[in-house]
């Protein structure tokens, strides 16, 4: 469903990534790991061509993204729903205008359906009834559910999560992954979803990677992750303040 | 001696050259706006609801500081009039003399430059905190096109706007006009208003016109451009809204100055 060729991407003279290879495969739960400011944010970004690789080829859906033109780009992400780091909620819109955007992007939906398919959403990330409020009279957490709504919505063929669960608590964070469980296995999407937060998403996640210096240094089980030869991998998993994190 | 004057003149030449090149990359990124505008309107398609909203925010709002400066303006041109009419005894221009300085001059720039203060900021702090918080690239991700619908509704909205502003800046200047001429100069409110139909044109209004729509298109591609290149959070965003507001008032001075020499 999505495979990095050899992909480079860097800001100014700082390289970022460098030669990253990886293939997730269609339905698959696909979890990333990585020390802050290693990419990971860069690399979902990369997914859905909101950045342009340096080098390599990128292919979504059988996509291959850097032969597309913005406009081009277009039609594949209506095939994607991606949740921001910092939520990116439109900042003008209602929750319930926001979370409808999705659906009435896409079309063909009378408002009576798009206003109670946002209501079932809510409900299900815990917001019943918040369809009226703007973002700023939300918290952080509350801000990442209405995200996660928005993301979901239209049940897109790949759903890219960029932390999904930062800044929630340990019970709406089970809450959560028990939800985008639950969700892929009645859609059968491809999701992506990168977290700190690891042993959440190791319970989450069938494979998993990390990104570690612009490489990935694992990308594999997730059951195995803590199996890999590499120190800078174990650290990661273990929390050691020694080693070579 | 000579080496410390030949290094200051390469320093100046490197300011000059950098500074020539810092204006190129700018006008070239607000002739960029301004293609993609006209591409997104050839034919017009762009979200109508965005459009209502900022045609509110943009002009509604702007109603009574455009009502109270116009008024005074007309006021303050009648001041400056009046020293001639008094001393030429000349009452029946009086109409005539404010009425040709608002509605060719006055009126279109200061409400122009009001406008940019008011609305062009506003609008550049609020595409770029867009930008810094991610907002467009949420656009982007969810397969809208930020150009279509966010900037295109808010150039045609500040276009709009600002030319019905001038047209109702004109009109309340003018009765602002009336009002002074007759309690500062004690002129008969007859002879300022038959001073006005008679030796006013309908190029003098349009004149001003045609400037606000031309100073309304320099505000909007010009807070736009500022806003969608923020970089740097929010220092970035406060850069961004100075260099805009900056950016546009010398844009209205010189369109104003090739637009009155062209249009004289």
């Amino acid at each position: 469903m999505i495979r990095f060729s050899q992909v480079a991407k860097g800001f100014g003279h700082t390289p970022l990534l460098e030669q990253v290879d990886l293939h997730v495969p269609k339905g698959a739960r696909w979890g990333l790991i990585g020390p802050g400011a290693s990419g990971k944010t860069v690399l979902l970004k990369l997914m859905c061509g909101l950045l342009r690789p340096d080098r390599g080829e990128i292919t979504v859906a059988g996509v291959a993204l850097s032969k597309q033109r913005e406009d081009e780009l277009m039609a594949l992400r209506m095939r994607i729903g991606m949740l921001f780091q910092n939520y990116a909620l439109f900042d003008f819109m209602t929750v319930g205008d926001n979370v409808a955007v999705p659906l009435v992007r896409r079309g063909g939906r009378p408002d009576a359906e798009i206003k109670d398919r946002v209501a079932r959403r809510l409900r299900a990330v815990g917001l019943a009834g918040s369809e009226h409020k703007f973002p700023s009279e939300l918290s952080g957490g509350m801000k990442k559910r209405v995200g996660i709504a928005r993301a979901s919505i239209a049940q897109p063929d790949i759903v890219i999560y960029d932390e999904p669960t930062a800044g929630l608590d340990p019970v709406t964070t089970s809450k959560i992954y028990d939800l985008l469980k639950a969700e892929q296995d009645e859609t059968g999407c491809t999701v992506v979803a990168v977290s700190s937060d690891v042993d959440a998403l190791r319970g989450y996640a069938g494979r998993l990677a990390m990104l570690y210096k612009g490489r990935l240094r694992y990308d594999g089980e997730a059951a195995e992750i803590a199996l890999s030869n590499d120190p800078a991998v174990r650290q990661f998993i273990t929390g050691a303040s020694e080693g070579p994190l | 001696m000579i080496r410390r004057v030949g290094r200051a003149s390469v320093n100046l030449s490197a300011a000059v050259g950098a500074g020539a090149i810092g204006v190129a990359r700018e006008a070239g990124g607000i002739t960029l706006v301004l293609l993609r505008v006209l591409r997104a309107l050839l034919p017009p398609r762009f979200d109508a609801r965005e459009l209502l909203r900022n045609l509110y925010k943009m002009g509604v709002e702007s109603v009574p500081i455009v009502v109270l400066t116009a008024f005074f303006t007309g006021g303050i041109m009648v001041i400056q009039a009046g020293i001639f009419v008094e001393r030429f005894n000349a009452r029946g221009i009086i109409g005539w003399a404010a009425g040709y300085a608002t509605l060719r001059e006055v009126a279109p720039l200061l409400i122009g430059l009001m406008f940019n203060g008011r609305v062009g900021a506003n609008n550049t702090a609020e595409l770029g905190t867009m930008v810094v918080t991610e907002q467009l690239d949420a656009l982007r991700a969810l397969a809208i096109d930020p150009v279509r619908y966010l900037v295109v509704p808010r150039v045609v909205a500040m276009v709009i706007s600002i030319v019905c502003l001038v047209i109702m800046g004109d009109l309340v200047a003018l009765l602002g006009a009336g009002l002074f001429s007759h309690l500062l100069l004690d002129v008969e409110y007859a002879t300022v208003f038959y001073g006005m139909k008679d030796q006013l044109h309908l190029e003098d209004f349009t004149h001003g016109l045609i400037k606000a729509v031309v100073f309304g298109l320099a505000i909007a591609l010009t807070s736009c451009h500022f806003g969608t290149s923020v970089k740097g959070g929010a220092i970035g965003v406060g850069r961004a809204v100075n260099n805009a507001v900056v950016a546009a008032a010398i844009s209205i001075m010189l369109l104003n100055f090739f637009m009155t020499y062209l249009m004289r």
